[in-house]
């Protein structure tokens, strides 16, 4: 990966453990803007737990951050939205009580002149966006617990793409969508990666990281596997380095 | 609408209320309020009539439960634990409690009453009465409670000990340093100006109280007015005129009417004598004043009415009801939870503080048993409020109310002469009616908590 310049985020030896599991044991990846990174592994690979360390959610143990080459310090996710970081996490992470657009806003209100939060304006920048993302979604004034997974899902997306993110991680962004949904979110990072940011793509499904990832970082047990380019692979490479935890022999 | 409710209420009343807008769960506890105030109007009516008549209309007409004279007690005796419950709305909609209210409030009172009686006069050499007594010993008392409640916030949201745990140890705490506070004995007469906080010492009169009334319906009016232009503004959807209109005219006929019964409360001539003679004068034949509007009850009115726009249009409030909904989304929103935290305790303890001044002076002495177990009576009122324990939900008028309902059920039972024992058997039966209420509604709205 050399001559593309610097890249927008680099994990370096990053490790974390909760009680004895490495969670994350020494792992490295990048990110280049205007790049999809897709990230795989088993359940319990460490996945979450190493995209959390960027978006502020953990504090790794061992382990650097930089952006764009800069050594940056993430304590908290309000350090990591300074950073420009939008993360979806799989958890989707909403405040079930409360309705889609303050939900969306949640942490960031506009506010009135007077300081007072702008519930009509948020609604309408809402309906909005989500116009643009779910042109199907109406429930607006309920809370979101009324809301079935995959509005859920989209509120958690308009969330991230929102705020003008420069580096955006998804945790598994489609576990809960449709076919057609599923497609609009593909259509999404697609042109999210031609404005030029950069994307973390949790997936399982191989088929979909093929078809929107540049690169592919595996992980098993905490480690990291390796990374390919996912034009060099097939998906039956990518599989083997998921289930044997063996990089495949050409693309090393 | 999908909602499963529209099968459970005839269409037409259903429509109404729909189109009303207005919070069907609030009506109920209306609702109750005014069956729990008829009850009392007619079992007291019952009881005051010479001989027993088949004739509804004479039980209401004697009754003594509405008379101008109670309501007027009830709504000053409620105001010190309505204070408490409107704060403890926010401590209990994030998933906590506050076992320490009853217990801060007597130490915050027994610091004010030392302040006023020890400090100000005898320490200071001001002597009694000096004006800057009563506005001091105020923000003494809300700052002690709200540095003691901060502490309790602090441990609870950065040391991780429960609420429950941290309050319970407060609780028993604060109560023992008030009895030391207030060398183990009644401390009185407190500051006369203080006094004003108590109910019939300071009232605001005939005039200023239709003022005050004029004001909030003005200001109600215009709040609906306003909420309903930004809609438009944004083309959302908005009520019929018709409808705004009508629910402008119930809130403002409600103002009226409270302010009307409150104003027809009179000064005893006694009391009315005793006033004229302190100045020097001669009281005029057949002169009468009524009391109007307690400042106790307008402080409730203004506490009431900012913690409600904090609740609703403030960036603070909107973060406690959203680590109420998902404490975990909350931080990863980028939420301070634990400051958070010491800020709602921090709220908490100031309002007890607030409502020690307004408890002590309506006592007119800082008294040993001040604050037992209110903790139990303003958790009781944010509960039959309808705040729920899971945590995410709750509003301040609705702790109010609840404080209301259970003054009158206690002042009712007590006029009615129910024992003090079994006036606790009803009101805990109440409390836990109330919450199985709560959870049918919401059942049937489909409201999932
Ligand atoms: N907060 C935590 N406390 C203790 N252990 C944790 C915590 N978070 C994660 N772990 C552990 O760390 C390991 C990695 O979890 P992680 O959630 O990162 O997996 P993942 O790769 O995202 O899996 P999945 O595909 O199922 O989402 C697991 O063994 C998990 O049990
Ligand atoms: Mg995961």
């Amino acid at each position: 990966m050399t001559g593309r310049g610097t890249p927008l985020v680099e994990m370096r030896d990053i490790s974390i453990s909760f009680g004895g599991i490495k969670a994350v044991d020494h792992v490295s990846i990048d990110l280049y803007p205007g790049e999809v990174v897709g990230l795989l592994g088993h359940n319990g690979a460490g996945k979450s737990t190493l995209i959390k360390c960027l978006s502020g959610a953990y504090q790794a143990d061992a382990g650097e951050i930089f952006i764009n080459g800069d050594k940056a310090t993430i304590r908290n996710p309000r350090d990591a939205r300074a950073y420009n970081i939008e993360t979806i996490y799989q958890t989707l992470a909403l405040a079930d009580n409360l309705d889609a657009a303050s939900n969306l806003f949640l942490g960031r209100e506009l506010i009135t002149p007077l300081g007072m939060v702008d519930d009509a304006r948020m609604e309408a920048e809402t309906r909005k966006i989500m116009g643009r993302l779910n042109p199907n979604f109406r429930k607006f004034k309920e809370p979101v617990s009324a809301l079935s997974g995959g509005q859920r899902q989209s509120v958690a997306i308009a969330r991230a793409v929102y705020f003008n993110a420069k580096i955006l991680i998804m945790d598994e962004p489609t576990a809960a969508l449709g076919p057609h949904e599923t497609q609009m979110v593909a259509e999404l990072i697609q042109e999210l990666k031609r404005q030029g940011l950069g994307i973390f793509l949790i997936e399982h499904d191989i088929h979909a990281v093929m078809d929107l990832c540049d690169r592919a970082s595996v992980m098993k047990n905490g480690q990291l596997v390796g990374t390919v380019n996912v034009n060099e692979v097939t998906d039956d490479d990518i599989l083997g380095m998921i289930i044997l935890g063996k990089k495949p022999a050409k693309a090393a | 609408m999908s909602d499963p409710a529209s099968h459970t209420h005839p269409e037409g009343r259903r429509g109404l209320i729909q189109i009303l807008d207005i919070d069907t769960r609030l009506l109920g506890m209306v609702g109750a309020f005014v069956v729990i105030c008829a009850a009392f109007q007619i079992w007291t009516g019952i009881r005051a009539l010479p001989d027993f008549s088949w004739n509804p209309f004479a039980w209401i007409g004697a009754g003594r439960f509405l008379v101008p004279q109670n309501t007027f007690n009830i709504a000053v005796q409620t105001v010190s634990v309505a204070i408490m419950a409107a704060g403890m709305v926010f401590v209990i909609v994030t998933r906590h409690i506050d076992l320490s209210v009853g217990s801060l409030m007597a130490l915050c009172s027994a610091t004010m009453a030392v302040f006023q009686t020890e400090f100000m006069p005898k320490t200071l050499g001001l002597g009694l009465e000096h004006p800057l007594t009563a506005p001091l010993a105020v923000l003494l008392g809300i700052l002690v409670g709200a540095a003691v409640g901060a502490f309790q916030g602090w441990l609870i949201g950065y040391q991780r000990i429960p609420s429950f745990i941290v309050t319970l140890g407060g609780l028993l705490i604060w109560s023992r340093v008030a009895y030391f506070v207030a060398g183990g004995q009644t401390i009185g007469p407190l500051d006369g100006t203080f006094l004003m906080l108590g109910g019939t010492n300071g009232t605001l009169g005939v005039g200023l109280s239709w003022a005050l009334a004029a004001i909030a319906a003005l200001g109600a009016g215009w709040a609906l007015w306003s909420s309903r232009r930004a809609k438009l503004h944004h083309g959302f959807p908005v009520k019929p005129v018709w409808a705004e209109v009508t629910l402008i005219g119930i809130v403002v006929g409600l103002i009226a009417g409270f302010t009307a019964i409150i104003n027809s409360n009179m000064v005893p001539p006694a009391r009315l004598k005793r006033l004229f003679d302190a100045r020097g004068e001669v009281m005029p034949e057949g002169y009468t004043e009524a009391y109007g509007i307690p400042i106790s009850v307008l402080l409730l009115i203004i506490v009431a009415l900012l913690l409600t726009v904090m609740a609703l249009r403030t960036r603070l409030g909107r973060y406690i009801f959203a680590t109420g909904g998902n404490p975990d989304a909350a931080e990863l929103s980028g939420i301070n939870t634990r400051l958070l935290t010491v800020k709602i305790f921090a709220l908490m303890g100031g309002l007890c503080g607030l409502s020690a001044a307004v408890a002590s002076a309506r006592l007119s002495n800082h008294s040993l048993d001040i604050g037992t177990l209110d903790e139990l009576r303003v958790i009781a009122a944010a509960v039959i409020g309808g705040t729920a324990l899971a945590g995410g939900f709750g509003t301040v008028y609705g702790a109010i109310l609840g404080a209301l309902i259970m003054q009158s059920l206690q002042s009712g039972m007590a006029m009615v002469g129910v024992d003090a024992p079994f006036q606790n058997i009803v009101v805990g039966a109440v409390l836990v009616l109330a919450v199985w209420i709560d959870i049918q509604y919401r059942k049937r709205r489909g409201i999932k908590v």
